[in-house]
């Protein structure tokens, strides 16, 4: 059954012109695509700065690239995959869903999920700048001091990456406080917190570890700015300071860095395996409590990328016991999920068939990722190509897979259209071969003792047709990955129409046209399962059955009880405002100060920015006018 | 069982945890607070990796200036306090003096801050010791700052009648942040000024 | 790793096998269940694609909890205890032979303290016997990884790491700094050189010596175009006035299989390539081009190989 849009509130939702709404949307569904587009491209930049990689490591000393060019792209691909393209694209995922699959008519603060975009975007561009003067960062993605100091690294590359990560951070930082506010507090009606969807719980958990894990990386980034440009002491030895004390904080954020990027993929292949294998998800309360308890042990277990450092027996032996305890809720998952494909009537249609590839791809990462906290194996392959395999057999098995099952699951609902089946099986094919065919040589010539971040080798090592055939992997990988370009660019204008629900799926944002109208919901739904479309009792589409008490023609929304989602007031939605991106336009100066030691220039950015940030607090008329009623 | 009431049930001004501006604030204080959280452990980290704390040539931190710095910032959170209260009672004067008084007693704290800086026995290119002092102290003195702004802005929108006992989540938000800012530099004291004593 | 040439290496090996054997046989199990869901879905065609309504999940539930949760506790429990105890069993024990390992941009400084003298690049050790390994860094972060011969430790400035090492047989075992250390990192290898006890009492005797004094008129011209040279600003020659410490010990360069930091094998043309412009070999490397004439490189080359 189609639902039908209501054009009076099209109108009063959506944006009058398309540059207003370019420049001054809050609509979360606009928001959401452009973090995945900008995430998809920084994914493209980062797939490239790897290709040239691989065709400098095909062969023993090549020429092809110079050290500085090398260390650089090494660099800023991981920087680039881990910090601006897998959280901004999941984030996207989120952005776009949540309000959708909550019931509810946009995020619990629409202006602050516009700026997070913006400062999104910025930061990128500010890091990326660096290209421009020749001076990328080159300190490795985790930037090591006393490599990453002023004596050893003069010029302004690590400045980039310090300023712009900070700059990011508070991207993520609100990002982070709007999902977990909207997730708590503005649930449809009988959606207590034990009928969300599993996507919902994952990028709740996911959130709070945002907040958590990003003040270390912060607090390390603030101490390497001061020690770089303002001759402060934090890591350098003979002035009392600890270089281990940057690995600490440094890791405190970089291992459940790693989950925030998991576990909204998590999220997606739960709700994918549901819907195609026709069946509730097995262990629903497993799923969730996995993903709680992940996140949790994932703050304990950071000493475990410093196992060769020096630490005492003790020290690693309490870790490496910490360590294997993370594999646990991940195998519970994996059989979860394996479980409910069997006991379903599974269609392997392409979303299922990525997570397929996914189950297969990660559970090798996770295997060899299991091997990690035995301390003295990981002694010898830690900082190998070992942990380059296994790295990027959890990451792009875990998030990569997961993200493109979800683009060929959401595709028909954001755009109205479905991708190309065929396009997509050779899309997928060539990228699960190609990916193998690259990463999986790279455990071997780890264990050959070829050390990572390493701009050439020696021949003659046996190294040499290893890596031939990772750089060949790559290459196949690369057009897989172009096949879904060109799926999109196809289907966006050929695609075959989709109606509302084209996957008979079983979450709220099926019960939408495609794509949703600006509003969401005509009548926010009253919730009586985990699966609304799926039971009996949930109409969501049925207005009659359904008594909204919020008003959408005053942009209003309904903000709810924490765990059983009763209703508890009405919030009025902000119309679209520029003030965001004046913001973020702000900080930029305010970073680019900081960066050129200009600090007039961060001093005036600073005082703007509150000046601005006092203009978006102050009450709008809508606000005004409702307090006054 | 989903008791749907009717709209002119539902209000549209709700403070504290029914309110979705309280809860987010709580996310940024959770977020402020692990950030001095990394702050103090990194300086414990060091501390207990050091011979000597403070380091050689150091004195330790005397204590009377801090301790005079405390009583003025806790009592500025007693007039927060106050000023809450008042407006929570419909009082607007009571809000705007409790404010105003706050205000006073942060520029103050702020001030005798600079004068400590300006007076300091070590700095920060000196040692890490010195590092971690002014960078702890510091990034709690710009918290204090904003604090103060947001109380300046505050006396401004209760001169224009913007709060009332039905719509005071401004105020509250402002004074819950206030109370954090407070507590947490007496864990600055507690790990800076006092421990090195033990 | 996989080729142990030392007990610790070969403990962790065979832990090593042991975790993959373990892998492969849960990699089957998984990826035959995937397998067997593709297969069945074919199976039940034309009722895929059905809404399945089953209610009652506690059987599957408690399989799954066995199978994701009880077995691999039980396995990975019972492989870190064997590991935690080789990690014990590595922990650095004092042996009578000690030997500094000073990290720099880009190469390694060898001390043998008690021995009383300075080389780079190259470690001898006696066959079968653990030496302690003191680990330092003059500059960044470095990492000491001989694969073939143990796992490896951080060289960290500011501390110093302790690491037993011990070879079963004589050989001569690669190794390569295994932490990202700026522009070179790729090329800081050295070589862990395992002597039968009397080989290597001789190299140690030899190495106490001060340079070769020069037996003939060019190896002679060549030390005095040597020492006028820039070369001594970095470099040390035991025995002579050359006393710089920014570059490797060069009193026995002959005497090494390497160059560079096992960039280059040491013969006079390589040696000759690298003096002249290591720049061209090892770029961004701390050693400038030197400006000399062939006379002098000459010269100097005949004196640096006639230091055995």
């Amino acid at each position: 059954m189609a639902t039908i849009a209501d054009k009076r509130l099209t109108d009063i939702w959506g944006e009058s012109s398309s540059l207003w709404r370019t420049l001054a949307t809050v609509d979360h569904k606009t928001i959401g695509v452009r973090y995945m587009v900008t995430a998809f491209l920084f994914f493209i930049v980062g797939g490239i700065e790897a290709l040239l990689l691989r065709i400098q490591l095909g062969s023993a000393e090549s020429t092809f690239l110079s050290p500085d060019v090398y260390n650089q792209l090494f660099t800023m691909h991981g920087t680039t995959m881990i910090f601006f393209f897998a959280t901004p694209m999941l984030f996207g995922f989120g952005n776009f869903l949540v309000p959708l699959m909550l019931g509810s008519r946009d995020m619990a603060f629409p202006r602050l999920n516009a700026f997070g975009y913006w400062v999104f975007l910025f930061s990128g561009l500010f890091m990326y700048s660096s290209f421009l003067i020749g001076a990328a960062p080159n300190g490795g993605w985790f930037a090591y001091v006393p490599l990453t100091s002023l004596q050893y690294s003069p010029g302004p590359n690590l400045d980039f990456w310090g300023l712009g990560l900070i700059f990011l951070s508070i991207a993520s930082i609100g990002g982070a406080a709007n999902f977990i506010v909207s997730i708590l507090k503005m649930r449809a009606p009988g959606m207590s917190i034990n009928r969300m969807p599993l996507f919902i719980w994952a990028l709740l958990v996911t959130a709070f570890a945002v907040i958590f894990a990003i003040p270390p990386l912060t607090v390390a980034n603030i101490f390497l700015v001061l020690e770089r440009g303002f001759g402060f002491r934090f890591f350098e030895s003979q002035y009392g300071g600890n270089p281990l004390l940057w690995q600490h904080l440094f890791w405190i954020f970089g291992h459940p860095d790693v989950y925030i990027i998991f576990l909204p993929a998590v999220g997606i292949v739960s709700e994918v395996v549901q819907v195609f294998s026709r069946r509730v998800v097995v262990g629903y309360t497993l799923l969730a409590t996995a993903v709680v308890v992940t996140v949790i042990i994932a703050f304990g277990v950071w000493v475990h990328h410093m196992f060769a450092v020096g630490i005492s027996p003790m020290a690693s032996d309490l870790f490496s016991l910490a360590s294997v305890v993370i594999g646990i809720p991940a195998g519970v998952q994996i059989f979860a999920w394996l479980a409910t494909i069997l006991t379903g009537k599974p269609r392997f249609q392409l979303p299922l068939m990525w997570v397929a590839g996914f189950i297969f791809v990660f559970v090798i990462g996770g295997l060899s990722g299991v091997m990690f906290p035995a301390a003295s194996f990981d002694q010898q392959v830690t900082d190998s190509y070992f942990v380059v395999a296994h790295f990027h057999y959890v990451l792009f098995g875990g998030a990569v897979f997961p993200i493109f099952a979800g683009f060929y699951y959401w595709f028909p609902k954001i755009v109205g259209r479905m991708l190309n089946k065929r396009i997509g099986w050779w899309n997928f094919w060539l990228t699960f071969i190609g990916f193998n065919l690259t990463f999986f040589p790279m455990h071997i010539v780890g264990l050959l003792g070829m050390p990572r971040r390493v701009y050439t080798y020696q021949g003659g090592l046996g190294w040499d047709t290893i890596n031939l055939i990772s750089t060949i992997g790559s290459f196949v990988l690369a057009v897989g990955i172009l096949l879904f370009i060109v799926n999109l660019i196809y289907s966006l204008n050929k695609g075959e129409k989709a109606g509302d629900n084209p996957w008979d799926a079983a979450t709220l944002e099926w019960a939408t046209t495609s794509p949703p109208e600006p509003y969401n919901f005509k009548t926010i739904p009253t919730i009586y399962s985990r699966v609304p479309l799926w039971d009996q009792k949930s109409h969501p589409n049925d207005e009659s059955s359904n008594p909204d008490p919020t008003d959408p023609y005053q942009r209003e929304t309904l903000v709810t009880s924490l765990l059983d989602a009763q209703p508890e007031s009405r919030l009025i939605m902000p119309e679209a405002s520029i003030i965001p991106l004046v913001l973020a336009l702000v900080l930029v100066l305010v970073f680019a100060g900081l960066l050129i030691h200009v600090l007039w220039m961060t001093g005036i950015g600073v005082a703007v920015s509150l000046i601005v940030v006092g203009w978006w607090l102050w009450p709008t008329r809508q606000e005004a006018e409702a307090a006054a009623s | 069982m989903t008791v749907i009431p009717a709209r002119s049930e539902l209000p549209t001004q709700v403070s504290g945890s029914r309110s979705v501006g309280w809860w987010g604030l709580i996310c940024l204080l959770l977020n402020e607070v692990v950030l001095f959280a990394s702050l103090i452990a990194s300086y414990l980290y060091i501390r207990f990796n050091s011979t000597a704390w403070p380091p050689l040539g150091v004195p330790k931190p005397e204590l009377i200036l801090p301790a005079i710095m405390t009583v003025i910032l806790l009592s500025s959170s007693v007039f927060m306090h106050l000023a809450q209260r008042g407006i929570q009672r419909g009082d607007q004067s009571r809000l705007r003096i409790g404010l105003l008084i706050a205000f006073g007693l942060a520029v103050i704290f702020l001030a005798l801050q600079v004068y400590e800086y300006m007076h300091s026995d070590v700095l920060p290119k000196d040692n890490t010791y010195g590092s971690l002092f002014f960078a702890i102290t510091g990034i709690h003195g710009i918290h204090v700052l904003l604090a103060v702004l947001m109380n300046g802005y505050l006396q401004l929108r209760a001169r224009l009648g913007h709060f009332s006992a039905r719509r005071l989540q401004g105020v509250e938000n402002v004074v819950l942040y206030w109370h954090f800012v407070d507590a947490v530099w007496i864990l600055i004291v507690l790990s800076l000024y006092v421990s090195p004593y033990f | 790793m996989l080729n142990p040439q030392s007990p610790t290496a070969d403990r962790v090996a065979q832990l090593s096998w042991v975790l993959f054997a373990i892998a492969a046989i849960v990699f089957v199990i998984v990826i035959a269940l995937l397998i067997l869901g593709i297969v069945r879905a074919r199976r039940i065609e034309p009722h895929a694609g059905e809404l399945v309504t089953r209610t009652d999940d506690r059987r599957v539930i408690s399989i799954v909890l066995l199978a994701g949760a009880v077995a691999p506790a039980v396995i990975l429990f019972g492989v870190m205890t064997w590991s935690i105890t080789i990690t014990n069993a590595a922990a650095a024990r004092d042996t009578p032979l000690v030997i500094e390992v000073t990290g720099h941009q880009w190469w390694w400084q060898i001390n043998y303290p008690h021995e009383n003298f300075v080389t780079a690049n190259e470690i001898h050790i006696p066959v079968g016997q653990p030496v302690t390994l003191k680990l330092m860094s003059a500059d960044v972060n470095h990492s000491f990884w001989v694969p073939e011969l143990s796992p490896k430790l951080d060289l960290i400035p500011g501390q110093t790491n302790t690491l037993n090492l011990e070879a079963d047989q004589a050989g001569t075992y690669r190794g390569q700094c295994a932490e990202y250390c700026g522009i070179q990192h790729a090329h800081m290898a050295f070589l862990v050189v395992a002597d039968a006890p009397d080989t290597y009492a001789r190299w140690v005797t030899q190495e106490q010596q001060p340079a070769t004094t020069p037996s003939s008129d060019a190896v002679r011209e060549g030390e005095q175009t040597f020492i006028q040279s820039a070369c001594v600003y970095c470099h040390t020659v035991r025995g002579t006035s050359a006393a710089g410490t920014l570059g490797p010990d060069l009193t026995h360069l002959a005497s090494r299989q390497m160059i560079g930091a096992g960039v280059l094998a040491n013969t006079p043309g390589n040696l000759a390539g690298w003096i002249v412009n290591s720049q061209a070999i090892k770029p961004g490397n701390l050693m400038p081009a030197m400006e000399l004439d062939p006379k002098q490189l000459q010269a100097i080359l005949a004196y640096l190989q006639s230091l055995e």
